[in-house]
């Protein structure tokens, strides 16, 4: 009895942090309509502040808080909204959940960068540490009983706020209708600040009592809003006092799970699978429980939609670019180092897992947070299916984790947008816990998946291997691009674009959904069936696919092309960490604050690209001339007159830098195109003519050169290419409809004509 | 037996009686009215008989089948289809694939002529290769109505289809409607524009307040009392 009152007094206080954080989550999503992933890591961010000033800085204990949680914390608070989230108003589910896993990357980049967990540092204390009092014969830390406090407090607070204040009226009018607000003169924008700097007090408070617990580490600290999620679920994601509730149940069972499986008849093991991680598992659980007990999301007409700008390319355009990709890997592939090869085949690998994302998020609108999972079983399945990798494994390997995708789906499948999005996270955090840290599925902590083994060809090399993984790569996206034409990638992309439709047209939408879930398994599962070496459960670690969500929406998960960029910009970060370690820093950082502009840019970096260089369509002439400029580059290489450095530089600035500027250059009619002509070709010199072997004596500083010289010629030619008169290329009819007509050309029309216009 | 029975369908919506015990019926070949002022309840019920709104009480049946309790792509597949008043194009496809995706979805056998024949039938061809979300409304509406037509319909429930139609187009789509019905087709026709009610419509049901006030033929409703009060707010 007595047993059974420790530990729901240590179970209510656990409890107690839950409902702390996961009001926080409450508050902002009622408000401002976004569900924020980050919530956690702004706790543990805070948490670090607090540690530094209170004890690396010595500063009281008060002082200290208050500067944390009443300064501070609001203050970052309102920043986010201001800076970050209120562009978003408008824009997909898809990219407002992606804009808070980049602020939850850069806020752990940021915390590694400034609290490197290198050397001891000082420890953090609970709040009287030492001080305990005695309850019904144990003892209690006064941490404890403060935590159950505050959670009180807030309670009280809260509910004083939300029903008494006019913030608080205001606060719940917004969560009923945005637009009948602001109508009514309320000012949805002013509230949702407030909103987000009190969340972020919350989840700073609850941050800062769990650290006491816990200890200063990262990770425990973020992933602490997983378990917030589920009471914050359990609450609708808008009743506080459910939320409240929900948080004292997950505490409770934690705490009683603790304690019956200390007993001796508790089984230690289940089928041979060791249990030890079903603790740790137990808020997934109830995670996942209370999204599937979640009515089904219903379908409504006329809901608000985003359009994303992606062209669907031609047949040939498709071809040609899935055979230069090859052409071009194997082209370098000879020239790079062994770490530099294993590290472009870290991006491909990338790539093709950010490409199963390509039919389910960017086509069929279903955001999944889990890739990497799916990633990982491929990789178990193709160790453990007999064959020793041969293709008939490869293909066993792909339809299991397909049919595994689909399977998983299935009872998530009613749900939509953010509560989908969260079931993914929680399968994948199971799938972690229960599946991949288990002896049996990785060995001593890895397995080796065998080399595909295709007859004749030997692959059994770093470059063989990147090549394959870039063959890969090409063959899934031509996949990717037939689906996109055909009857079912139609009705995936009907899917994302008005499910009521869809399904008044006859479409039914479970059947298709799963279609999508089994084909995006089917790809990641490639990534890891094609990893061909000894792999270990963390690569395949949920925290680890966040990235990878991220910047394939970055690069623009409607396409191809962005899986691609995306891929290779994430194994292009690491190649740049481990090159210049004086970077690492940055590199940490960079995902998130690449992702943290998608609300300007929605549809991805690629879409502005390729925008870049789709008026060379069709423009024969300089493509081939493009194509030449290219082999000659490779031809200098090839010869020995530039070293392989220069051939690289030289060739990402032609085709950078150059090529999407000879269209300006050579319709240009003015002087301007001269001069964009010798700025480019100045570049170029510089590219091919620097010795860079000798003249920079690393790998990252020779990259970062590259993309100063990209962005200083680069756009120099662009600029000043962009400003010259050019011919127009386009029907006489349209000229001056949709572009201006210069000075020059009024002349000539005027002259032509005899009249003025 | 009409195409489509409704019997004593109630919606509540919280507090709000959106529709509050509605009988009607449409017949094949023949286009009936829904009219009525804002607000009385006429999307809500074609909410319920496309299956995206569970009714509070009552039933929905068509050909003497009751489908109150099946999902909205099977009711499809019993030959019934929609367009939304507020437009629910696949805004990213083209207008060609938004029609031909509902074909698909109808497993029909000669896709391309009958993608190329609605688009004619209803006036966008040369649209085709324009994206569905770049379009103006009036064009949008023909789209939806080419869309849902592509699904082989016995049944055509049509919400507001004029409204962003110029005058041109809303007598083509007139002419439009009379041809449908002659080929068999039924039509639920909600619309505000009266003129173009009173010239299709075979008979006419009038919404207030979730209740119908009254049904007849068009001269029937035009001399109504109480359709006039309900319109005008005025006491007869
Ligand atoms: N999802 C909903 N929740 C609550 N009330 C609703 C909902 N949908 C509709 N209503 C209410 O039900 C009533 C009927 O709405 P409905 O949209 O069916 O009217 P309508 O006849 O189509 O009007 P209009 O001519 O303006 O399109 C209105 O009072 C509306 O506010
Ligand atoms: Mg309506």
């Amino acid at each position: 009895m007595q047993e059974l009152l420790t530990f729901t007094i240590i179970g209510l206080s656990t409890g107690a942090i839950y409902a702390v954080v996961a009001s926080g989550l409450v508050v902002t999503y009622t408000t401002s309509g976004i569900f924020n992933l980050a919530h956690g890591a702004t706790g543990m961010l805070a948490a670090f502040t607090y540690w530094q000033l209170r004890f690396d800085w010595d500063l009281s204990a008060p002082l200290a808080l208050f500067i944390t949680l009443f300064i501070l914390c609001p203050l970052f608070g309102l920043l986010t909204e201001r800076i970050v989230m209120r562009g978003l108003q408008g824009t997909t589910e898809v990219v407002r959940l992606s804009v808070t896993v980049a602020l939850f990357a850069f806020m752990i980049g940021l915390a590694n960068t400034v609290w490197p967990s290198n050397g001891s540092r000082e420890a953090f204390l609970k709040f009287f540490e030492g001080n305990t009092i005695h309850i019904g014969g144990i003892n209690v830390s006064w941490h404890k009983l403060i935590t159950f406090g505050c959670a009180v407090v807030v309670a009280i607070v809260l509910r004083l706020l939300l029903f008494r204040t006019r913030m608080g009226v205001a606060m719940r009018a917004v969560v009923d209708d945005r637009s009948l607000t602001e109508l009514n003169g309320g000012r949805p924008n002013r509230v949702a600040m407030f909103a987000w700097a009190l969340s972020a007090m919350l989840a700073g408070l609850a941050g800062i009592l769990l650290a006491g617990e816990q200890q200063l580490n990262i990770e425990p600290l973020v992933l602490l809003v997983i378990n917030a999620y589920a009471a914050a679920i359990i609450g609708g994601l808008k009743s506080l006092p459910r939320t409240f509730a929900g948080a004292a149940v997950l505490g409770l069972l934690d705490a009683y799970y603790l304690q019956f499986s200390d007993n001796s008849w508790f089984p230690q093991s289940f089928m041979g699978f060791g249990l030890s991680g079903i603790r740790a598992s137990i808020p997934t659980i109830v995670l996942f429980v209370a999204l599937l007990v979640r009515p089904q999301s219903r379908l409504r007409a006329g809901t608000v939609r985003f359009r994303e700008e992606n062209k669907v390319p031609s047949w040939n355009t498709a071809v040609l670019g899935a055979v230069s990709l090859i052409v071009v890997v194997v082209g370098i592939s000879g020239m790079l180092t062994r770490s530099n090869t294993l590290f472009l085949l870290n991006g491909f690998t990338l790539a093709i897992v950010a490409l199963s994302l390509v039919p389910l998020t960017g086509y069929a609108g279903q955001m999944s947070l889990a890739p990497l999972t799916f990633a990982g079983l491929g990789a178990v399945a193709m160790s453990k299916l007999p064959g020793d990798g041969n293709l008939l494994t490869l293909l066993a390997a792909i339809t299991i984790v397909a049919i595994v995708g689909a399977a998983v789906a299935l009872p998530a499948i009613r749900l939509s947008g953010i509560y989908l999005a969260l079931s993914t996270a929680a399968f994948a955090v199971l799938v972690t816990k229960l599946i991949f840290n288990q002896r049996q599925t990785f060995m001593s902590g890895n397995i080796s998946v065998p080399i595909l083994d295709i007859p004749f060809i030997d692959i059994n090399s770093p470059r063989g291997r990147l090549i394959l993984s870039a063959t890969a790569f090409s063959l899934l996206g031509l996949g990717v691009i037939a689906l996109r034409r055909s009857r079912l990638g139609r009705r995936l992309i009907a899917l994302k674009d008005s499910p009521v439709a869809a399904a008044t047209l006859g479409m039914n939408l479970t059947q298709t959904k799963l279609a999508a879930f089994a084909i995006s398994a089917g790809i990641a599962a490639c990534a890891g069936a094609l990893a061909g070496d000894k792999v270990s459960p963390q690569q395949y670690d949920f925290t680890q696919s966040l990235p990878i969500v991220l910047l394939a929406v970055v690069g623009g998960v409607g396409t191809v092309g962005g899986a691609l960029f995306g891929g290779l910009l994430l194994g292009g970060n690491a190649v740049l960490a481990n090159a210049v370690p004086s970077l690492k820093n940055i590199t940490k950082i960079m995902p998130g604050l690449t992702g943290i502009t998608l609300g300007r840019n929605p549809s991805g970096a690629t879409s502005q690209i390729s925008e870049k260089f789709r008026p060379l369509l069709n423009r024969w002439g300089i493509i081939s001339f493009s194509a030449l400029g290219g082999v000659g580059i490779w031809a200098l290489d090839a010869s020995r007159i530039i070293s392989h450095w220069a051939f690289f530089i030289g060739g990402v600035f032609w085709f950078l830098a150059v090529m999407p500027n000879l269209i300006a250059i050579i319709d240009g009619t003015s002087q301007r195109r001269w001069w964009a002509s010798a700025i480019a070709l100045t570049g170029l010199a510089i590219s091919l003519g620097v010795d860079w072997d000798q003249a920079v004596d690393s790998t990252g500083k020779r990259l970062l050169s590259l993309i100063l010289l990209v962005a200083i010629f680069g756009v120099g030619t662009q600029r000043v290419a962009e400003n010259a008169p050019r011919i127009h290329h386009s029907s006489p009819d349209l000229l001056g409809l949709d572009v201006a007509l210069t000075p020059d050309e009024l002349d000539n029309v005027e002259r032509e004509l005899g009249v003025t216009i | 037996m009409a195409l489509l029975e409704i019997r004593e369908v109630m919606v509540r919506f919280g507090g709000v009686m959106a529709v509050g015990g509605v009988d009607l019926d449409v017949q094949a070949g023949e286009t009936t009215g829904l009219i009525g002022p804002n607000g009385a309840g006429k999307t809500t019920l074609f909410n319920v008989i496309s299956g995206m709104q569970d009714p509070t009480a009552g039933m929905v049946s068509v050909n003497g089948v009751d489908i109150s309790h099946e999902s909205p792509h099977r009711r499809a597949k019993r030959g019934l289809a929609r367009t939304f008043q507020r437009l629910e194009l696949f805004a990213s496809l083209t207008v060609r694939d938004n029609v031909r995706v509902a074909a698909e979805l109808a497993s029909l056998t000669n896709i391309d002529a009958t993608v190329n024949r609605l688009l004619e039938k209803v006036g966008v061809s040369h649209l085709a290769d324009k994206t569905a979300g770049e379009l103006p409304t009036g064009s949008a509406r023909l789209v939806e109505i080419a869309r849902a037509l592509a699904t082989g319909p016995q049944l055509l429930l049509l919400d507001e289809p004029a409204s962003g139609l110029d005058e041109s187009e809303s007598d083509r789509l007139g002419t439009l409607l009379r041809e449908l019905t002659e080929d068999g087709l039924g039509v639920l026709l909600v619309e505000h524009d009266m003129s173009l009610v009173m010239r299709v419509c075979d008979s006419i049901y009038v919404l207030d307040l979730g209740m119908i006030i009254a049904h007849g033929t068009p001269e029937h409703i035009q001399h109504d009392p109480q359709v006039l009060q309900a319109y005008l707010g005025a006491p007869s």
